[in-house]
């Protein structure tokens, strides 16, 4: 959560002014009920902290705020917004720090398997999983997948091991906003959801050729 | 085809597909499709929730030993026939906007003499709240099959509509998570539970006009307070107040996008 601080920062706090400000000029079609203070008042007594979802995940961070606006994100007019937003989340990627993308990919899809984690039912020390089959479709063998998100399978095998292809993949697990503003992905290591080594296990899932994710295609038997 | 052989085709298509996968999760997605089969031939067993929620609001209770059948949901003092279907609409006793669940704890309050505190902070499977969740069963089972008719004709009304769209796309958290990242685009699923688009008058009729719900893999009567509730649970939002501003105007945003469909209410879901 570190670079959460770090951006929270230079952010549009819940009932700050400058948000009040730059959303509601932004965005008349909400009506002049959602006005912004009543927005805040709204927010601020209608939740409680519960276990580790504390009341500050109402707080959002710039990106957070710029997306929750769909109908402003999208549009032509807040290209350059867009951009800056994707720039200032490539700008907290690091790379694995001893060169090494690919862990094991049975542990990969463990963690891809499990959405525990970060819920006020779940508790401080559960493990987070990384949410993946919730959606996206992945090894072939794993029929329950959702599909918010595109279809991984033969990951590896359509696209090679080549530099760009893989930092395009890590950048994508640890900041999914880097290269779409708004993507609906979570940005699963800048939030502290998974650490180096997982997202390294998650990475062999998708690339190693051992894992089911790049198995040859054919009829079963 | 009705959401319930809808329900049905999903789960055979689990059963037909679990051949691949692990078996521990083969045995829990056939035993949920077996519950599920069961509660359908014995119809909605909502309808026992109903049963005792039509008990609670007959029978004199709290400090003022009065039952709850002059309350006015909306259509006037003791109309039931209906009123779910019309909910949530501004009172002017209370000068709120309110959904079923909060004008219930009004009535509790002001005709019963009870405190609606406890009522608020119960968890949701003890028995302040099954109170609650019956007497939503009940009410919800008199709109059954009207239409629903939510209008904006007030300005708290509209105000409630515009905070609840806001709301629906609000993200926060640590996965970015909004209403709108699972329910706002078309024809998504999480795992293999079908999303509705809320954002569309389809969706959001599929939403909305099928809860309060019986849950067969649960055995819970859920109201749409619970519904959200744990909608926001999976956001990794903090916890929602049980009838707070936030919970009313999200209702007041589906039920009004639903405009028009009809009430399928108490529903009957996984
Ligand atoms: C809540 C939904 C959601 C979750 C959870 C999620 N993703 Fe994604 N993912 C998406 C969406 C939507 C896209 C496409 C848009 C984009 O690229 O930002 C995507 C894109 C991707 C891509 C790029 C695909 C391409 O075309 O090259 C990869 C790789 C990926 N996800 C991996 C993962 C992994 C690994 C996890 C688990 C740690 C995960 N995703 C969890 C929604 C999700
Ligand atoms: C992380 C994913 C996620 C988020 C965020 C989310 N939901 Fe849901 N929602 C679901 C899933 C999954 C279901 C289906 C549950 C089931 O089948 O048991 C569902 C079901 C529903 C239903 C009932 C739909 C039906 O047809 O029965 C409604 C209404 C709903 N959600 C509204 C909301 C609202 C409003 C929000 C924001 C407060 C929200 N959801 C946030 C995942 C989510």
């Amino acid at each position: 959560m570190k670079h959460f601080a770090l951006l929270a920062a230079a952010l549009l706090a819940l009932a700050g002014p400058a948000l009040s400000q730059t959303v509601l000029s932004q965005t008349a079609g909400w009506g002049p009920g959602a006005d912004d203070a009543a927005f805040s008042r709204m927010l601020a007594s209608s939740f409680k902290g519960k276990g580790v979802a504390t009341i500050d995940r109402l707080t959002q961070d710039e990106t957070q705020a710029f997306c929750s606006n769909p109908v402003l994100a999208a549009s032509p007019a807040a290209a350059a917004q867009r951009q800056r937003i994707e720039a200032a989340n490539m700008a907290t990627v690091k790379w694995p720090s001893d060169g090494q993308w690919l862990g094991d990919w049975k542990q990969g899809e463990a963690l891809a398997q499990s959405g525990r984690g970060n819920t006020w039912s779940d508790k401080a020390d559960t493990p987070n999983g990384g949410n993946c089959y919730n959606c996206h479709q992945i090894s072939p063998t794993e029929i329950s997948y959702g599909t918010i998100g595109p279809s991984l399978t033969q990951y590896g095998a359509l696209r090679g091991q080549g530099e760009e292809t893989l930092k395009a993949a890590w950048a994508k697990i640890v900041n999914a906003k880097a290269s779409n503003a708004c993507s609906n992905m979570p940005r699963a290591g800048h939030m502290g959801i998974l650490g180096e080594t997982q997202i390294k296990h998650l990475m062999a899932l998708l690339f190693d050729p051992k894992s089911p994710v790049n198995a040859q295609p054919g009829p079963t038997k | 085809m009705d959401r319930a052989s809808v329900g049905i085709m999903a789960f055979l298509a689990v059963s037909a597909a679990a051949v691949t996968v692990a078996y521990a999760q083969k045995d829990a997605a056939q035993d949920s499709i077996e519950a599920y089969r069961e509660a359908l031939q014995d119809g909605n067993p909502a309808e026992l929730y109903e049963a005792s929620g039509e008990e609670l609001w007959k029978t004199p209770a709290g400090p003022k030993a009065a039952s709850l059948e002059r309350c006015d949901l909306g259509l006037g003092p003791g109309v039931v026939k209906g009123a779910y279907a019309q909910l949530p609409r501004h009172f002017a006793d209370t000068d709120r906007v309110q959904d079923l669940e909060s004008r219930l704890l009004t009535c509790m309050q002001t005709l019963q003499g009870k405190d609606p505190k406890p009522y608020i902070e119960a968890s949701f499977t003890a028995p302040p709240k099954e109170e609650m969740n019956a007497l939503a069963a009940y009410i919800s089972g008199q709109s059954k099959d009207a239409p629903i008719a939510v209008t904006l004709a007030h300005p708290k009304e509209q105000a409630m509509y515009e905070l609840g769209k806001r709301m629906f796309n609000y993200q926060g958290g640590p996965y970015d998570f909004a209403c709108a990242t699972c329910h706002g685009q078309e024809g998504t699923r999480i795992r293999l539970q079908e999303l509705p688009y809320i954002p569309s008058a389809k969706g959001a009729a599929a939403g909305w006009s099928s809860w309060p719900a019986y849950r067969v893999s649960a055995g819970q009567m859920w109201s749409m307070q619970w519904r959200l509730n744990d909608c926001f649970r999976q956001q990794r939002f903090p916890e929602p107040v049980y009838t707070s501003d936030a919970t009313i105007a999200l209702s007041m945003y589906m039920a009004a996008t639903a405009n028009g469909a009809t009430m399928k209410t108490p529903g009957i879901k996984r």
